[in-house]
């Protein structure tokens, strides 16, 4: 058994295995270390991980958008990060105008979620305008010819969308009601933050919900499956995968929402970034997953935010923080290498891909 | 009058001609069965009616509207439902979930009284229904396809070789649901590499070759047709 196993390595499967046992030894020798020198207060972690699972709850809904769209035409829809960015950008003049009229100081729950529908409603059309006009005429075109048509889908709509509303910074109107703070069990937890997790585990569930039991959410799986039995089933495979992207569209401008109740402002380029993370989550969750993509997210913004402090100030690597990014692709790197199923399993290699 | 109707039809993949004018008819409450070796074009002529492939050339007519503009969907919502060669059943669903997709094109309120009538047909799939249908055997996933297109409640039932791979216990239980479907008047077009069972329950047979149709009679004829026996029935 082993002696089999120690047969099939070649030169390379040794290499590879030497950087993982590496890495994680380094993890974990730079996590003790951390923590042998009580250089962070238990409040402290607190705030990162609650930091890390606000910011992973909106790679996770970013994230649905990539793996719904890679189980139904596994491909990677790599102009995602444009169709979230699109929906706050957009809804930016919206709030600027609800603000300007004093009506999202008045009502400022019916105010933001005007701004939200603006939002999800934003991306979802320019998802669905990418799919059409991006994706479908090449169908049935060899796999590398849509992945080159969404890098240039990805670049084009940066570059509308900066003719359209500029390239300054944009700040959303703060409001009154998400400042402060609230104290769970002993955590705090920003107001803003609260919001964030509570509003993206309520889409996930709908989501969920509706990818198992509705009709269309069954169709979906169905056409992940076999497009050609699907279609002799009765369902119409080009509505079903235009559905597909309209939902992650409509969940990527949601999280953009809240990627501006945390971080405030919105520019052309504000895309890249997450939805690069988001990526990265998709695949830690295993790409096509749906419960994967969710856990891959959390679990991607927890490891980043939480990363920094806890292993690479413990190697003594100065001013970790600035070094969260790397975390995060250095995370992808290995995945890719050593799990490329992801953390849920799917399997990606062994499917008819 | 015919309640399916080929006329000339020429279908290419690329630049191979794998449809070289087929013509057949498939009359109200008839099976008709399409026999042929490999590669003959007996699976392109089902995805040609389905709508999957586009012909060149030539005519298909439901009754005497015409299929060859249709995409697939729409085929099935016309009443034309195929079983595809091996089986593709959804895995990941469950088996009540393979049902409900043949049904995608039908009324929500029917689907239920249309389920019962295939579990009372097929009642080991009833037993099953909440597996998901990849942990099937190829017998249950056979029943669940043909289930699964009896859902849409089809005008013209399309059968691609529902024997293929199954044991000859299996192969027998599935043709006696084709004669129980045929008793209760469903129209059938039976693509099969087992001429034998095929020619058994068959009123008609066509008999194609690289994509023509070299002869078509009465099943009973076909059976006693020398060189039908020599090529297809394994007689000498
Ligand atoms: N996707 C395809 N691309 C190119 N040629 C194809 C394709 N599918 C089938 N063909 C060719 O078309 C011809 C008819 O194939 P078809 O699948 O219709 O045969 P068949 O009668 O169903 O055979 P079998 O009994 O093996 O299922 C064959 O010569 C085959 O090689
Ligand atoms: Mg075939």
């Amino acid at each position: 058994m082993l002696k089999t196993w120690f047969r099939r390595l070649s030169g390379t499967d040794l290499i590879m295995y030497a950087i993982g046992v590496t890495v994680t030894i380094a993890i974990i020798w730079g996590s003790l270390a951390t923590l042998a020198s009580g250089k962070y207060s238990l409040p402290q972690w607190q705030d990162l991980v609650v930091f890390g699972l606000a910011q992973g709850s909106i790679y996770a809904l970013i994230a649905l958008g990539y793996t719904l769209v890679y189980g139904i035409l596994r491909m990677i829809n790599f102009a995602h990060s444009e169709v979230f960015m699109s929906g706050p950008f957009t809804a930016y003049f919206v709030a600027r105008a609800l603000d300007q009229s004093g009506f999202l100081e008045r009502s400022p729950v019916v105010g933001m979620l005007i701004v939200t529908a603006a939002s999800m409603l934003t991306s979802l059309v320019i998802a669905i305008l990418v799919e059409r006009v991006a994706y479908r005429p090449l169908r049935n075109a060899p796999r590398l010819v849509p992945l080159i048509t969404a890098i240039g889908a990805s670049y084009a709509l940066q570059y509308v969308f900066r003719g359209l509303y500029g390239s300054g910074v944009e700040r959303y109107p703060e409001l009154a009601i998400f400042k402060g703070e609230w104290f769970l069990a002993g955590v705090r937890v920003l107001r803003t933050q609260a919001v964030v997790i509570v509003a993206a585990i309520a889409l996930m569930a709908v989501l969920y919900v509706f990818v198992m039991l509705s009709k269309t959410g069954k169709a979906m799986r169905a056409v992940s499956e076999d497009k050609d039995a699907a279609a002799l089933m009765g369902i119409d495979v080009d509505r079903i995968i235009a559905t597909t992207f309209a939902v992650g569209g409509a969940l990527a401008g949601a999280a953009g929402i809240l990627y501006v109740l945390i971080f405030g402002q919105v520019q052309f380029y504000m895309g890249f970034v997450p939805g690069i993370k988001a990526f990265t989550a998709a695949v830690l969750g295993g790409i096509g997953n749906v419960p994967g993509a969710m856990v891959g997210g959390l679990f991607l913004g927890v490891f980043e935010s939480v990363g920094p402090s806890l292993f690479l100030d413990g190697l003594g690597i100065p001013a970790p923080y600035q070094l969260k990014d790397v975390i995060a692709f250095a995370m992808l790197v290995l995945f890719l290498i050593f799990r490329p199923s992801g953390i849920l399993g799917e399997r990606l290699a062994t499917k008819k891909a | 009058m015919a309640i399916l109707e080929l006329n000339d039809v020429h279908t290419y993949y690329g630049h191979i001609h794998a449809l070289r004018g087929i013509s057949l008819r498939v009359e109200l409450g008839e099976i008709v069965t399409l026999i042929g070796g490999n590669g003959a074009g007996k699976s392109t002529t089902l995805n040609t009616i389905s709508g999957l492939l586009r012909p060149r050339q030539g005519d298909i007519r439901l009754y005497s509207e015409d299929l060859r503009l249709l995409k697939p969907h729409e085929v099935v919502a016309k009443g034309v439902v195929q079983v595809p060669e091996g089986r593709r059943v959804f895995g990941r669903l469950t088996v009540t979930e393979n049902l409900e997709m043949g049904a995608f094109t039908r009324q929500r309120g029917e689907v239920a009284a249309h389920m019962e009538r295939v579990y009372a047909l097929f009642p080991r799939l009833k037993e099953r229904r909440r597996q998901l249908a990849g942990t099937l055997s190829g017998g249950e996933q056979q029943m669940l396809a043909m289930g699964r297109a009896l859902m849409a409640q089809p005008k013209v039932l399309l059968l691609d070789e529902p024997s293929m791979g199954l044991a000859p216990v299996l192969v027998d239980s599935i043709f006696d649901t084709i004669r129980q479907l045929h008793g209760a008047g469903t129209t059938i077009l039976l693509v099969e590499q087992n001429a034998r069972m095929a020619l058994q329950v068959a009123d008609r047979g066509y008999v194609i070759q690289t994509g023509e149709v070299i002869l078509h009679d009465t099943a009973a004829n076909l059976r006693e047709n020398e060189s039908v026996q020599k090529a297809y029935l394994g007689v000498s």
